[in-house]
């Protein structure tokens, strides 16, 4: 089981550039330790699922990552050579890496077409805002989205009339339009049926390669059938990585979602 | 809210700019005073004073009705323009004051000499203000200033929602505590007053009283289309954006402080530029205006006029403000309350304000009429739920 979990060593001897790395990672809230010792690697174009039991720590590491809260120790790093614990949220955002919250959150008074031009990569500046117009080259990148994920034929609906999947997709469109080279999607198939659920499985396959994706899930079927690299956090620490077999069949695993078992 | 006019709205505003920069000065200036049709030099200037109360209001609603950013503390910026300019016509009374003296009465009265006898009694800080053009500046300047160093502290802090609103408050009622005093140089208890010349001009003239009311009017219509054209570009998506979402926003690598700072510091000069026309037209400037029930105020007429959108705002200054001057004659002891169920009552039952009201009247008309009508339900095109979509279903 701890061969799963690659050290230090082993990393430095990787082939290929980790996007995202963290090292030793401590985060406590009010005496409740959130993150410990969190050791997490992944590598560029990579798609890897989170799970774990409530309060393992995966939102936290997210925000971690994306500059929401800063770590009390450790190294976050992204391409191995940026520090994201000096950075805030919108300085991370645009070194490229994207996140999605796990309630959707999108402009519900902006029409679908707007919350992906507000979305679409570009300058962030006040003064760009106040005199950009929308470009032919920017229309068809974002038709491109839109089609992506399903929406072209709802761009001029207010988000809010969208279902709860369809919002869901439309933030994933709104991630995708800032190119990011690294997508954290939290929780992606809440509150979905189980149509818009492999639609959106089949969505997040579909973006494998183009961008590195981090997906925490809770739904096991949802994890099987994106049947990817699967890293098990317990108590904010990686208790096992592997594939999806191997880490239901991992007895620590077992341990942690179907109650403590007295170790013999 | 659309980029372009309809034609609604288009024949609306043409029709109030019309009889607010046309019909109404017309009256005062052509009809004779013995004529029914008779607008008084005096009526004119209580209706500019309505015009720069709707100019705060655009200003309050910009920040709260497109930006979710609730300040409480407005007439700050609208005093410190009303301030501003008050001191240029301070020292524009000349030797006409009670005192006969070079300098402002309250500057005699306080013995100013004694205190800064190397310029005759004036403060430094005051000289600058014999010219108008210095003046006209820190008008806009003045508010600009201190609404982007209050706004950089509190949103580089992540200040948000009550807290801000709360902070505001103190901000507004510490500047008013600080123009009550004496020492402070701006008149004290008394503020600024007895006003003889803008420019030359005889300040109780009715030509000059004119001029002021269709600056008034100019400075709304201006400002009323500055929002109108702000609210319509990209920047404006953003502003609601952060109003409904400012997480998205910050996470889609817009440094939201510096987008909420800029409204903040537009919507003070807005502010500003209001109370610079309000204090020629009524004729005197005190630290009461900046007291926080005078912000509040400014709240309930957006509110009651109905924010997010722009004519509202304007609706509700004019509006509650005419209500105000009739119910303060009538029942002048009754005014807080009456004004108080005023507020409860449209932020309970109507959220969209008096200009939302026919539209929500027709929404409850159709739910009406849907429930008499058992098959097929009918709803309301807004409320259509997608049920049709391909996206949804594939």
């Amino acid at each position: 089981m701890t061969a799963a979990i690659p050290s230090p060593n082993l990393s430095l001897a990787h082939s290929k550039e980790f996007i995202l790395s963290l090292e030793g990672v401590n985060k406590t809230f009010d005496g409740f330790k959130a993150i410990s010792d969190l050791n997490f690697y992944m590598d560029d174009g990579e798609l890897r699922v989170i799970i774990g039991p409530n309060g393992a720590g995966k939102s936290t590491m997210l925000d971690i990552i994306t500059g929401r809260t800063r770590p009390d120790t450790g190294k976050v790093e992204f391409k191995r050579d940026t520090d994201l614990t000096r950075l805030n949220e919108y300085q991370i955002n645009r070194l490229g890496i994207g996140r999605k919250f796990q309630t959707p959150s999108v402009y519900i008074e902006h029409t679908v077409f707007e919350n992906i031009w507000l979305s679409l990569e570009g300058s962030r500046s006040v003064w760009s805002t106040l005199f950009s117009r929308i470009t032919p080259m920017q229309r068809d990148r974002l038709q491109a989205v839109l089609t992506t994920v399903g929406l072209a034929d709802q761009a001029e609906w207010k988000a809010g009339r969208l279902s709860h999947g369809q919002k869901q997709w439309l933030e994933i469109g709104m991630l995708l339009a800032q190119n990011p080279k690294v997508l954290l999607v939290d929780e992606p198939a809440a509150g979905m049926t189980d149509e818009e659920t492999h639609k959106t499985g089949e969505l997040l396959h579909s973006l494998e390669g183009k961008h590195s994706i981090v997906v925490i899930e809770h739904d096991m079927t949802f994890v099987r059938q994106l049947a990817r690299k699967v890293t098990v956090l317990h108590q904010g620490h990686v208790l096992c990585e592997g594939s999806v077999d191997e880490v239901q069949n991992n007895e620590r695993v077992i341990e942690v979602y179907l109650g403590r078992k007295k170790k013999a | 809210m659309t980029h372009t006019f309809t034609k609604r709205e288009l024949i609306l505003i043409l029709l109030l700019a019309l009889g607010g920069l046309v019909v109404l000065p017309g009256l005062n200036a052509f009809v004779p005073a013995a004529s029914a049709l008779h607008v008084s030099s005096f009526t004119l200037s209580v209706y500019g004073k309505y015009l720069t109360y709707a100019v705060l209001a655009l200003g309050v609603n910009l920040l709260w009705g497109y930006t979710g950013i609730l300040s409480l503390g407005q007439c700050l910026f609208f005093s410190l323009g009303g301030y501003a300019l008050g001191m240029y016509l301070m020292l524009m009374i000349g030797k006409l004051g009670q005192y006969k003296a070079d300098i402002p009465d309250f500057m005699v009265f306080l013995e100013f000499l004694t205190k800064y006898p190397a310029t005759g009694g004036l403060p430094p800080h005051w000289i600058p203000f014999k010219h108008f053009w210095f003046a006209a500046a820190m008008v806009i300047i003045v508010p600009a200033v201190v609404a982007y160093g209050f706004g950089w502290l509190a949103f580089r802090s992540r200040i948000k929602g009550v807290y801000f609103s709360i902070l505001s408050q103190a901000l507004t009622y510490a500047a008013c505590l600080m123009f009550f005093r004496n020492d402070f140089t701006f008149g004290g208890n008394n503020g600024l007053t007895d006003f003889k010349f803008l420019l030359g001009y005889d300040i109780n003239a009715p030509g000059t009283k004119r001029v002021l009311y269709l600056c008034s009017a100019g400075l709304l219509l201006l400002t009323y289309l500055f929002c109108r054209w702000l609210t319509a570009t990209k920047f404006g998506l953003i502003q609601r954006a952060i109003r409904d979402s400012e997480n998205r926003v910050l996470f889609s690598g817009y440094a939201t402080a510096d987008f909420k700072l800029f409204v903040f510091v537009i919507a003070a000069i807005i502010a500003g530029l209001g109370g610079a026309l309000f204090v020629p037209q009524v004729g005197i400037i005190n630290p009461s205006e900046m007291s926080p029930e005078k912000s509040l105020e400014a709240v309930v007429w957006v509110a009651v006029g109905g924010r997010g959108n722009m004519l509202g705002p304007i609706l509700g200054a004019i509006g509650i403000n005419s209500l105000k001057s009739y119910a303060t004659h009538a029942w002048a002891e009754q005014w807080p309350y009456i004004l108080g169920f005023l507020f409860i009552f449209v932020t309970v039952f109507m959220p969209k304000g008096i200009i939302g009201l026919p539209a929500q009247l027709g929404e409850i008309k159709r739910r009406y009429s849907a429930r008499n009508q058992p098959t097929p339900v009918r709803l309301a095109p807004d409320s259509v739920p997608p049920v049709s979509s391909e996206g949804a279903r594939k």
